[in-house]
């Protein structure tokens, strides 16, 4: 176990996020001779698609299904590679020099780096519907980590809403398990279809298109599915029922447990605070770095890599994160031989074909995005929808002055769950572009530090620095 | 066609805001020019502490006609800013330390001035009975407080326009020429002409001065601040230290902001600041040291605004040496926005009938070229 005063004060590579891109871009490096570090903050590598994969429970193959078991070859390369992985260990800033702030087993250390790629991959967009704060409510993706890390599956009535490849897998995962699923809220809308037709030909020849098919038909045949035009959780102490309308019929669903998803988006955060420039991207309705064809980002020596660069899926997510490496790696020592980039290029054109076709057949409504009345926005400072309206109706341009009115985004989950839909609220009030609305500028820590941690920085060389100020 | 106006005010910080809130309140046509929006940097978010304690003398005159504003701050605004007064506790962390604090408060006292005053451990105590057991004393500004920083300088904003103020934001002032009796003011959004100009335009302000050739040696800084999660409510007043950097305060909402002078790397052309993370680790020590109770209470943001200092470390007020007709108001130095309602008070007054009331002694712009030559 490396502890924070183990590390060296500089590596010549630090990767952030040991999922797919990660493990692939630190093994690459590390191979080609280059000093590499990776911080992840789990206990073990693997990321969100692959996570536990060198500890999970779940020893039948069959359950998490063989795509999982590639992250096991992966973590096995990064680990002969030579790379320094450590594991339980938070960055909670990083910034335009470069200066890594992390954290492990409570205490602090800044690491220089001479290159970063920041491979934090994707988290689960927002999903604010009447009731998302209850307990019993939850994102598909936490029920996904109790299985994958701790074999766990839902017990109790169990309904899963939303859409997108996430919430079909982990059907699968479930009742493959074992498991009982009692009813899935399909909500995205049939019009899909027509607008995802157009790129089908590109999707068929894509690995994702016959999983699937095979996925929807495995979870067809053994649970309801209806669909759904608006969703509420209701219930006093916590959720106890699901009452969603379809086509003006309202009904009601006993439930324990409500899982919700409606796809992924890039976490930000981390590039966001780094100064890294954004755009929005309108076909996967979220935020993404500007980024150039080997992954590098506006700032200099910072490569973003993965889900992170925009979704296209795990096995995309190392090859990019090759890709980003190469150039690291380029930069940092021209003569270390390095594979050539056309293979992976070509690897990873064939697995982002099909992206266009989920991304307009996964394409989550309006009405599920940009939330009305009462529904909570922000939850850590329990910000409604109608605030959000009325403040930028009243003339705030952006999240950032929403921040400062309402207060939304400052609460510990630094805008993970509110970010996107207060920017999509201003939007549609004020007639903007998301472009021109933006998003929250970033404050460090991107993930919370205790005080006593922070105390915990080794401090001598600026202290003295302090005095003579 | 260039627009016209009585008074082009150059920033739209608080001390922009009050002073075209004032001047319209004077039945005056200002219009306020701001190249971001109104409370972007330092006014909108720094650590919103209201003090008159531990200021330089000759700010003090602006700092208690502030005061009298802060305490009617919503019969002025039509808002009352978050503003609370449970006093300002400068603490002494040794016996030596108190002592130099007793100097200067007889000093003050000599001078006229009695809004300081000191305490001794018991009452320390009292008003901060989390402190840690080592600090013997200290001084107290009963009246001071704090407010909501983006609240006030909005607030401000919204009633100069109710009063008559033009508010344009994300326009840039690229040009200053005297035409006759009239400034032209070369912005990016068309040009606008007024007799008189202030500048009110913080770390930028050494441009506006330059573009009247009397450039000031500001220095561009960005101190930082940091706020820990909710915590239960556990101090009243705001708390500060002398020999070390800090200050510390308790909202209402429970999270406390932790500031004090830690300089962050600030980058003035593209409105982004560094945070440097060792310093907030020396913050992080000194709050440990002084209130044992805030050891597991978790930092949830950093930041830091950008903002002008002066090597004098007090600001640039009155009229300007070289140009008829310019006034500044800039360079508080860390230290601006308790200063803001006053000052707007008494720039407009100066503004309007050419002189003030209030003393303003050592505070003028002229002050740097003496040093210059």
């Amino acid at each position: 176990m490396t502890a924070s005063a183990d590390l060296a004060p500089s590596y010549e590579l630090v990767v952030i996020g040991g999922g797919p891109a990660g493990l692939a871009a630190a093994a690459l490096a590390a191979r080609a001779g280059v000093s590499t570090v990776l911080f992840d903050e789990n206990p073990g590598v693997g990321g969100q698609i692959y996570r536990a994969i060198t500890s999970t429970p779940v020893k039948d193959r069959a359950i998490l299904g063989e795509d999982y078991w590639d992250g096991a070859k992966l973590a096995e390369e990064a680990k002969a590679s030579g790379a320094l992985i450590v594991n339980g260990a938070t960055v909670w800033s990083l910034d335009r020099q470069r200066i890594v702030g992390i954290s492990i087993a409570g205490k602090a250390r800044m690491i220089e780096a001479g290159r970063v790629i920041i491979a934090t991959g994707s988290q689960e967009r927002p999903f604010p519907i009447p009731g998302w704060t209850l307990p019993g409510v939850m994102t598909a993706g936490a029920a996904q980590t109790a299985l994958k890390a701790q074999g766990l599956v839902a017990s109790g009535r169990t309904v899963l809403a939303g859409g997108g490849p996430l919430l079909w897998l982990l059907a699968a995962q479930t009742l493959r398990a074992g498991g009982k699923i009692d009813a899935i809220l399909d909500t995205m809308p049939r019009r899909n279809w027509l607008h995802a037709m157009f790129h089908l030909p590109g999707f068929a020849l894509s690995p994702y298109f016959g999983k699937g098919m095979a996925l929807l038909k495995e979870v067809r045949a053994k649970v309801p599915i209806h669909r759904a035009d608006t969703i509420e959780a209701v219930g006093a102490d916590r959720v106890r029922e699901v009452l969603f309308s379809s086509g003006g019929e309202t009904r009601r669903l006993p439930a324990d447990l409500l899982l919700l998803h409606q796809g992924v988006v890039p976490n930000v955060n981390l590039a966001n605070a780094a100064g890294v420039a954004h755009v929005w991207n309108d076909r996967q309705l979220c935020f993404v770095p500007v980024l150039d064809a080997d992954f590098g980002s506006s700032v200099p020596g910072i490569a973003v890599a993965g889900d992170g660069a925009g979704i296209a899926g795990g096995t995309a997510a190392a090859e990019r994160g090759r890709i980003a490496a190469i150039a690291a790696v380029r930069a940092l020592k021209p003569d270390c031989i390095v594979p050539d980039t056309q293979a992976i290029r070509q690897r990873l054109q064939r697995e982002e074909m099909g992206r266009s076709f989920l991304d307009l057949l996964n394409r989550p409504v309006d009405a599920f995005r940009q939330p009305a009345g009462n529904t909570i926005v922000c939850r850590c400072e329990e910000v409604t929808a109608n605030q959000v309206r009325d403040t930028a109706k009243m003339g705030c341009e952006g999240p950032n002055q929403m921040k400062a009115f309402l207060r939304c985004g400052m609460g510990p989950c630094q805008g993970r769950l509110c970010g996107l839909t207060v920017a999509e609220l201003i939007s549609a009030e004020r007639g903007a572009t998301l472009d021109e609305v933006g998003y929250y500028r970033l404050r460090p820590p991107v993930k919370p530090i205790t005080l006593a941690e922070l105390a915990s920085l080794p401090i001598s060389e600026a202290e003295r620095k302090a005095v003579e100020r | 066609m260039a627009r016209t106006a009585d008074v082009v005010i150059i920033g739209g910080g608080i001390h922009g805001c009050s002073t075209a809130l004032h001047l319209a309140l004077r039945g005056l046509k200002p219009i306020l020019i701001e190249k971001d929006y109104a409370g972007r940097h330092a006014s909108g978010v720094n650590a919103g502490g209201v003090r008159q304690l531990a200021r330089d003398v000759h700010e003090i005159p602006l700092s208690i006609s502030s005061m009298d504003i802060w305490e009617r701050i919503e019969e002025l605004v039509g808002d009352d800013c978050g503003f609370d007064a449970h006093g300002t506790v400068l603490v002494a962390e040794s016996e030596a330390e108190l002592a130099g604090f007793r100097e200067r408060v007889d000093d003050l006292n000599l001078r006229g001035f009695v809004h300081e005053e000191l305490i001794d451990a018991a009452e320390l105590r009292r008003l901060v009975p989390a402190v840690s057991e080592h600090c013997p004393g200290g001084v107290v500004s009963r009246r001071d407080g704090a407010a909501d920083p983006f609240r006030t300088t909005q607030a401000f904003r919204r009633r100069a326009v109710e009063k008559g103020a033009e508010v344009i934001e994300g326009v840039t002032v690229t040009g200053l020429t005297r035409i006759g009796a009239n400034w032209r003011v070369e912005t990016s959004a068309g040009v606008f002409e007024a007799p008189r100009i202030v500048n009110a335009a913080g770390a930028w302000a050494d441009r506006i001065a330059a573009m009247l050739g009397e450039p000031v040696p500001l220095s561009v800084v960005a101190p930082m601040l940091m706020v820990t999660s909710r915590l239960p409510p556990f101090i009243k007043p705001v708390v500060i230290l002398r020999g070390r950097k800090l200050s510390f305060k308790q909202l209402e909402n429970g999270t406390v902001v932790i500031g004090g002078g830690h300089l962050s790397t600030p980058y003035r052309d593209s409105n982004e600041t560094v945070l440097d993370w060792e310093k907030l680790a020396i913050s992080a020590r000194t709050v440990w040291e002084l209130f044992p109770a805030m050891h597991e209470a978790t930092i949830v943001r950093a930041w830091a605004g950008i903002e002008a200092y002066m090597p004098d470390g007090i600001p640039v007020v009155g009229k300007s040496s070289t140009s008829e007709g310019v006034f500044h108001q800039f360079g508080f130095s860390t230290h601006g926005f308790q200063l803001g309602p006053g000052t707007g008070a008494m720039m407009a007054e100066l503004v309007a009938t050419g002189s003030t009331n209030t003393p303003i002694d050592g505070l003028g712009i002229e002050r740097f070229q003496t040093k210059q030559k």
